[in-house]
């Protein structure tokens, strides 16, 4: 089997949900080979000594996104390895780019992928649908694959060794894009993504005023945790659209959520049922958030967020 | 200018989704099926062209049964020119790559200068079919687009939502745009709308006129839905109760003994 890890690559940072791919493959005792695609790589390479790498390729001064770009860099290093299946992590840049690139192939590509099992001679590949209410297995028998992985799903294992990976520069003559990004403007919280945050804490109309989101934001702070929001309150102009957790939103599997006045419509449920830990604050008991609740707090925000920031905090300040 | 709309009918995002007997699929006799909200953006961006810019048609697109039938209907009473329904089985069991093949070749019937999709169906969430398209049209695109500026010479902008940033995408047309939340609001059919929308012709294509029936029997055996499984509920929720003081400090520990998440 041989693998090939797509590694993004953003502002000058490899993404955690990549190495998680690449943890996987190692595991499977493939031959694996990385593709980082950018610019300023060179440097980036030493985080991928921790990792068992048979062949990592970097397709350099590549300094903004363009499908075609980056299409040709993936297609050139999907031939030179021979891949018969190509990971990535499940994110903006790979759902433009991995079925553009596998199509070309004649390749399936299967998105958001919770669980995968190499079998012998298939792959079985798990992936939410209908809003998470049910889980689609899928068996793949062509003879390359793509998928793109659930950031916070698979886990990242690192032996502790140091391994001198085997580096090369490919040489590509690149066509003009037909379409390419020219600016990229940051639209607020660049400190954690939502997709890929281990710690969550969201917003609904429970929290009845835009300026409350600062309460949720210092509670955030001590925690390290993103910033998330329901359906409702975007739509009611206090939150951006970026911060939307569930349906037209997004969808998020950290460690721990913490749902705060939100109701839980089934539409929120959908992007964060799966969660490992899910906290719900709200004051209406009936609320059908508490079914999906690990931990339920039938209480006010306003009472139990500050309390909440205060304990955590000095239980960080201790340690 | 002419403007094509691929519109998905999928379940009612409030539906409660029950199993077939043999658990490949959701039972669809019970199901309300609504035009994808995503694609509700993809129409409302054609119109707005449309409106800007005189002498363009919109055509909407759908593949499906019955179903799709319907949503294109839905689609005309909003304002779109004309639509095109791809008759087909079970749309439902192919895959992305089988529905951008038969797309692609409904699509390739006509020039389209900008071909528009929602940035995902609701239901099977997969998020490909945009990109499918512009690669076996061998045109470009731009997914995820929260803005979309036409400009000289056939170019255009194109503001695409990414993690924590947005991205601002210049390139030429043709193209396929992918939808996201954002673009702008999509309208109701008003009723002369609807009204008018019965009686406009649907055209009718299936895979034997579009000749693809043996691609998509070739292509639907790359990849098979073995299951279709009801995730476990957790499995059991702690009430915490108490006055706030109490429950802080409750949830806190369970956080950190129990959970160990903290």
């Amino acid at each position: 089997m041989n693998i090939l890890v797509l590694i993004e690559v953003r502002n000058n940072q490899i993404r955690k949900a990549s190495l998680e791919a690449l943890s996987y493959a190692i595991k499977q005792n493939a031959n694996v080979t990385a593709l980082l695609i950018g610019h300023n790589l060179n440097e980036l390479t030493t985080h991928l000594a921790k990792f068992k790498i048979n062949k990592i390729y970097l397709a350099d001064t590549i300094v903004n996104y363009a499908t075609d770009t980056f299409a040709m860099a993936l297609s050139e290093v999907i031939k030179l390895s021979s891949a018969n299946l190509v990971l990535a992590a499940n994110t903006s840049l790979s759902k433009d780019l991995i079925p553009y690139v596998a199509t070309a192939f004649n390749a399936v590509a299967v998105t958001d992928v919770v669980e995968l099992n190499i079998l012998s001679n298939s792959l079985e590949v798990t992936k939410p649908v209908y809003s998470a209410k049910a889980n689609a297995i899928y068996e793949l028998t062509g003879s390359l694959n793509f998928l793109t992985l659930r950031p916070n799903v698979f886990s990242q294992e690192l032996t502790g060794q140091i391994y001198q990976n085997t580096i090369e520069n490919l040489n590509i003559k690149y066509n003009e894009p037909r379409s390419q990004v020219i600016e990229t403007i940051t639209t607020g919280n660049t400190q954690m993504e939502l997709s890929e945050a281990p710690i969550i804490v969201s917003g609904g109309r429970g929290l009845k005023a835009a300026e409350n989101f600062a309460m949720l934001q210092d509670l955030c702070d001590v925690l390290g945790a993103a910033l998330g929001a329901s359906r409702a309150v975007v739509d009611a102009g206090w939150i951006s659209h970026q911060f939307q957790v569930g349906q037209t939103g997004k969808t998020v599997s950290p460690q721990l959520y913490i749902a705060c006045g939100i109701s839980g419509a089934i539409q929120h449920l959908a992007g964060m049922s799966s969660s490992k830990v899910i906290v719900a604050i709200n004051k209406d008991p009936d609320a059908p958030i508490f079914k999906h609740a690990t931990y339920s707090v039938v209480g006010d925000v306003f009472e139990i967020v500050p309390r909440l920031t205060k304990e955590i905090k000095a239980l960080r300040d201790n340690n | 200018m002419k403007i094509a709309v691929c519109v998905k009918a999928v379940p009612d995002t409030e539906t409660k989704i029950v199993l077939n007997s043999d658990k490949t699929n959701i039972e669809t006799n019970q199901v309300k099926f609504i035009t994808s909200p995503y694609d509700e953006f993809a129409i409302e961006e054609a119109l707005k062209i449309k409106e800007a810019n005189s002498g363009t048609t919109v055509t909407a697109i759908s593949m499906g049964s019955n179903e799709a039938k319907d949503v294109l209907r839905d689609s005309l009473a909003r304002g779109v020119d004309e639509a095109i329904h791809i008759n087909v089985d079970k749309p439902l069991d192919f895959s992305p790559l089988t529905t951008g093949k038969i797309l692609a070749k409904s699509l390739s019937l006509d020039s389209y200068d900008i071909i528009l999709c929602g940035q995902q169906g609701v239901g099977t969430d997969h998020s490909q079919v945009p990109a499918i398209l512009a690669q076996l049209l061998n045109i470009t695109q731009a997914t995820f687009i929260v803005k979309l500026t036409l400009k000289e010479n056939n170019t255009f902008l194109a503001e695409r939502e990414i993690e924590g940033s947005h991205e601002i995408v210049s390139g030429k047309l043709p193209a396929v745009f992918s939808a996201q939340k954002g673009l702008n609001e999509p309208r109701y059919p008003s009723i002369k709308g609807v009204m008018a929308a019965r009686k406009k012709e649907i055209k009718t294509l299936d895979l034997t006129s579009l000749n693809v029936a043996e691609e998509v029997s070739k292509t639907n055996s790359l990849v098979k839905l073995k299951a279709l499984c009801l995730p476990q509920n957790k499995t059991s929720s702690k009430n915490i109760e108490g006055d706030p003081d109490q429950q802080v400090k409750a949830l806190v520990d369970l956080l950190r003994q129990e959970a160990k998440v903290l």
